[in-house]
């Protein structure tokens, strides 16, 4: 009621072993906004330094991923991509796969990656996987970027095929898998502080995962050709979120009001479980990295 | 006293770790842990654990680090916390620097706590010095906006004008040091914790950080938490001093007392030997030595004399007896061997005395060798008999409390004078 009976008897704060369940504390991640931007300026900034080619990599790996991709999977293996040309389709599954795998990768990397500032310094630590999100979508506005313009190519070389306003909807997309990416990295973040086993099991595992989530390949086909199998696609959200992009970016494929709720759901649920388990470790992971 | 005054209040602040590797066995535990919460019950890992002395061999698997610490500083204070190592300072360090939770306990503050436990924390290589300012002060907890209105104060207390523009990569260490502690120096939290800084850089700019620190305390009225071994540093800058041993705080009053009571604490390697003892030592048909003793006014203070007394029985008439004593620092630098005069000496009990003088030695380790000749062979060596750390108590007459270089430090004359 008053501030200054408020000011006299209150702390600013307590340091204890308690911890609450969901907290984000989303004010204290507010006051060190700064240092959020300073992150992803750093990890933008300094990746391609000194390399020749620099910013070029951007461009180069996923280009040469979707080449080496059209190559086996649609000439060789013949996989059907449905009118649009096969370097599009690959190249819109591999962009956004991409996405969702580095932010992955790198959020569950945290604690191991960032002990030493960590075990000095104390900031919320969910900037450093927020930051991490962040950076990666800069890098995804990027490669979106030679998507449009390998589209535009196709188009004037005759691609029947026509933006609309689905597009827009893009962003939501993004934002789940971004959302997903940190939850899950924030799981196996926590977890890899006391057992390293999981950062082998992520490295693979996530590769592995790349096969059932419907990148290279419409989903309608693995249902077609393999149904005993093909529960492994109905029940990951990320073949969901993957065959989605192609649809609002290509307009190719089909999307389930039940897919996407699907997902959504998944995805609440993982990050607030990564949200409670990242909130646990970070007050005293340092004891045990 | 009114409440109001105390910015920080730490209550029966326990830490308590896990010993050995993390592997299999962690996983049982936490399982038997995760149990006994559902249940409803106590962990049962708190129960266990013991003081944590590293010198004896442990029961359990978990150890205090600290145990039931209560301590509360008020606005404006410098506490010196003083240990010696392994007492639980840097542990104590981390929870109130909130790098790790409390296993119990609770720190109350009424202000932002900020951290000097390392400086440079989070430097980039890859970035300039510019730029790793911005990133290192905002990790500190600096907005962009009160880095930008202090970056040229920084630049220039750090004094590396001249490569702000380039990567930090190509800083020598001492430089990199420098920057990081000048964007330190430049934090305004109002509670500062210093970790031991005075260790780095060199002379010139320990006397800035010395003085940044007495600034900070004595004119911005800030508190500021002060861990060091440095006793006469710790006596000079602190107004009030804990003695942290073992993890618990035994001794908790102004900072004079509390580096008193701490260095009467601090323990010795053997500083008398009894005779049973040295019968060990050697074997001699014309000498029995019955008591060695090593002894200071002032727990071996360098602003005191320190003495080696011997006590030794002559079973045989000897010709041209001498002592010899070396005095090595600890890394066996041979600094000094004084002989005492050759005599020719009688049958029976005799009481020899060799002393140091005061303001000669420098706050070190030193180790000692005593060397009985006779007729200049050598009758007993003891080789390193006596080791002890001699230490600095009385405040400096300068505004630097960094490490004064070399093995000794006898006080020379100087003379100046002032001409016109």
């Amino acid at each position: 009621m008053n501030n200054k009976q408020f000011e006299k008897n209150e702390w600013l704060y307590e340091i204890t072993s308690k911890r609450s369940l969901f907290s984000l504390n989303l004010r204290e991640i507010w006051q060190y906004r700064d240092l959020l931007f300073l992150f992803v300026k750093r990890d933008v900034v300094t990746v391609y330094k000194q390399t020749v080619l620099g910013p070029l990599w951007y461009f180069i790996q996923p280009l040469f991923t979707a080449i080496t991709f059209t190559i086996i999977f649609n000439k060789v293996a013949g996989i059907q991509t449905g009118g649009i040309p096969p370097f599009l389709f690959n190249l819109a599954g591999i962009i956004t796969w991409n996405y969702f795998t580095a932010c992955l990768n790198e959020t569950s990397d945290t604690f191991k990656k960032n002990a030493s500032i960590f075990g000095k310094v104390y900031f919320p630590r969910a900037i450093m996987p927020i930051s991490t999100v962040i950076t990666n979508l800069i890098k995804l506005g990027i490669q979106l970027l030679i998507f449009f313009s390998v589209y535009v190519y196709f188009l004037l070389n005759g691609m029947n095929n026509v933006l609309d306003w689905k597009v827009l909807l893009f962003p939501f997309l993004v934002i789940i898998m971004g959302i997903l990416g940190l939850g899950l990295g924030m799981i196996i973040s926590s977890m890899v502080t006391k057992y390293r086993d999981l950062s082998f099991l992520v490295t693979f595992g996530v590769q592995l995962l790349m096969y059932v989530s419907a990148v290279m390949y419409p989903m309608e086909l693995m249902r077609e050709k393999l149904p005993q199998l093909g529960w492994l696609i109905d029940y990951n959200p990320l073949a969901y979120v993957i065959e989605a992009s192609r649809y609002l970016l290509l307009d190719k494929g089909s999307v389930s009001g039940f897919g996407i709720v699907y997902t959504a759901l998944i995805t609440v649920v993982v990050f607030l479980i990564g949200l409670v388990i990242f909130n646990r470790t970070e007050k005293s992971f340092i004891d045990t990295v | 006293m009114s409440d109001k005054n105390i910015i920080l209040k730490a209550e029966n602040i326990s830490k308590q770790y896990r010993l050995g590797v993390v592997g299999t066995g962690t996983i049982s535990h936490d399982l038997n842990r995760w149990w006994h919460k559902v249940r409803g019950k106590e962990d049962p890992y708190l129960k266990l654990g013991e003081v944590n002395d590293r010198t004896k061999k442990a029961d359990s698997d978990y150890v205090w680090a600290i145990k039931d610490i209560n301590f509360e500083v008020e606005r404006g204070e410098v506490l010196g916390i003083i240990g010696k190592n392994g007492a639980g300072k840097s542990t104590l360090l981390k929870i109130l620097s909130k790098v790790t939770s409390p296993t119990t306990g609770v720190i109350k503050s009424r202000g932002r706590i900020a951290s000097l436990l390392e400086v440079g924390t989070g430097f980039n290589p890859e970035l300039t010095g510019r730029e790793n300012i911005y990133l290192n002060g905002a990790i500190l907890g600096m907005t962009k906006k009160e880095i930008t209105s202090k970056l040229d104060e920084i630049i220039e207390f750090s004094g590396c004008e001249r490569y702000i523009d380039t990567p930090t990569k190509r800083y020598s260490s001492g430089m990199t040091v420098r920057l990081g502690f000048a964007v330190a120096a430049f934090l305004e939290p109002e509670i500062l914790v210093v970790d031991e800084v005075l260790a780095v850089g060199d002379a010139e700019f320990q006397k800035k950080a010395i003085g940044k620190m007495q600034s900070i305390s004595k004119n911005e009225g800030r508190t500021v938490l002060f861990v060091s071994h440095n006793m006469a540093a710790v006596k000079s800058l602190c107004t009030k001093g804990i003695v942290l041993e073992h993890g618990k705080v035994v001794f908790s009053s102004d900072a004079e007392s509390a580096v008193n009571y701490y260095l009467e604490k601090e323990s010795f390697e053997k500083v008398i030997y009894k005779k049973e003892e040295l019968d060990q030592l050697y074997s001699s048909d014309k000498i029995v030595i019955n008591q060695l003793e090593l002894c200071s006014d002032n727990f071996f203070s360098i602003e005191n004399k320190t003495f080696v007394k011997i006590n030794y029985d002559v079973l045989s008439d000897l010709s041209a007896f001498n002592f010899s004593l070396v005095l090595k620092d600890f890394n066996d630098i041979f600094i000094l061997n004084s002989i005492s005069d050759v005599e020719n000496i009688k049958v029976g009990n005799y009481d020899a005395l060799f002393e140091i003088p005061e303001n000669f030695l420098n706050d070190l380790k030193y180790k000692l060798r005593l060397i009985f000749v006779n007729q200049s062979k050598i009758l007993i060596d003891l080789d390193d008999v006596f080791s002890w750390s001699a230490v600095e108590t009385e405040e400096r007459k300068m505004n630097w409390f960094g490490k004064i270089g070399g093995v000794v430090r006898p006080e020379l004359k100087w003379m100046i004078n002032k001409l016109r």
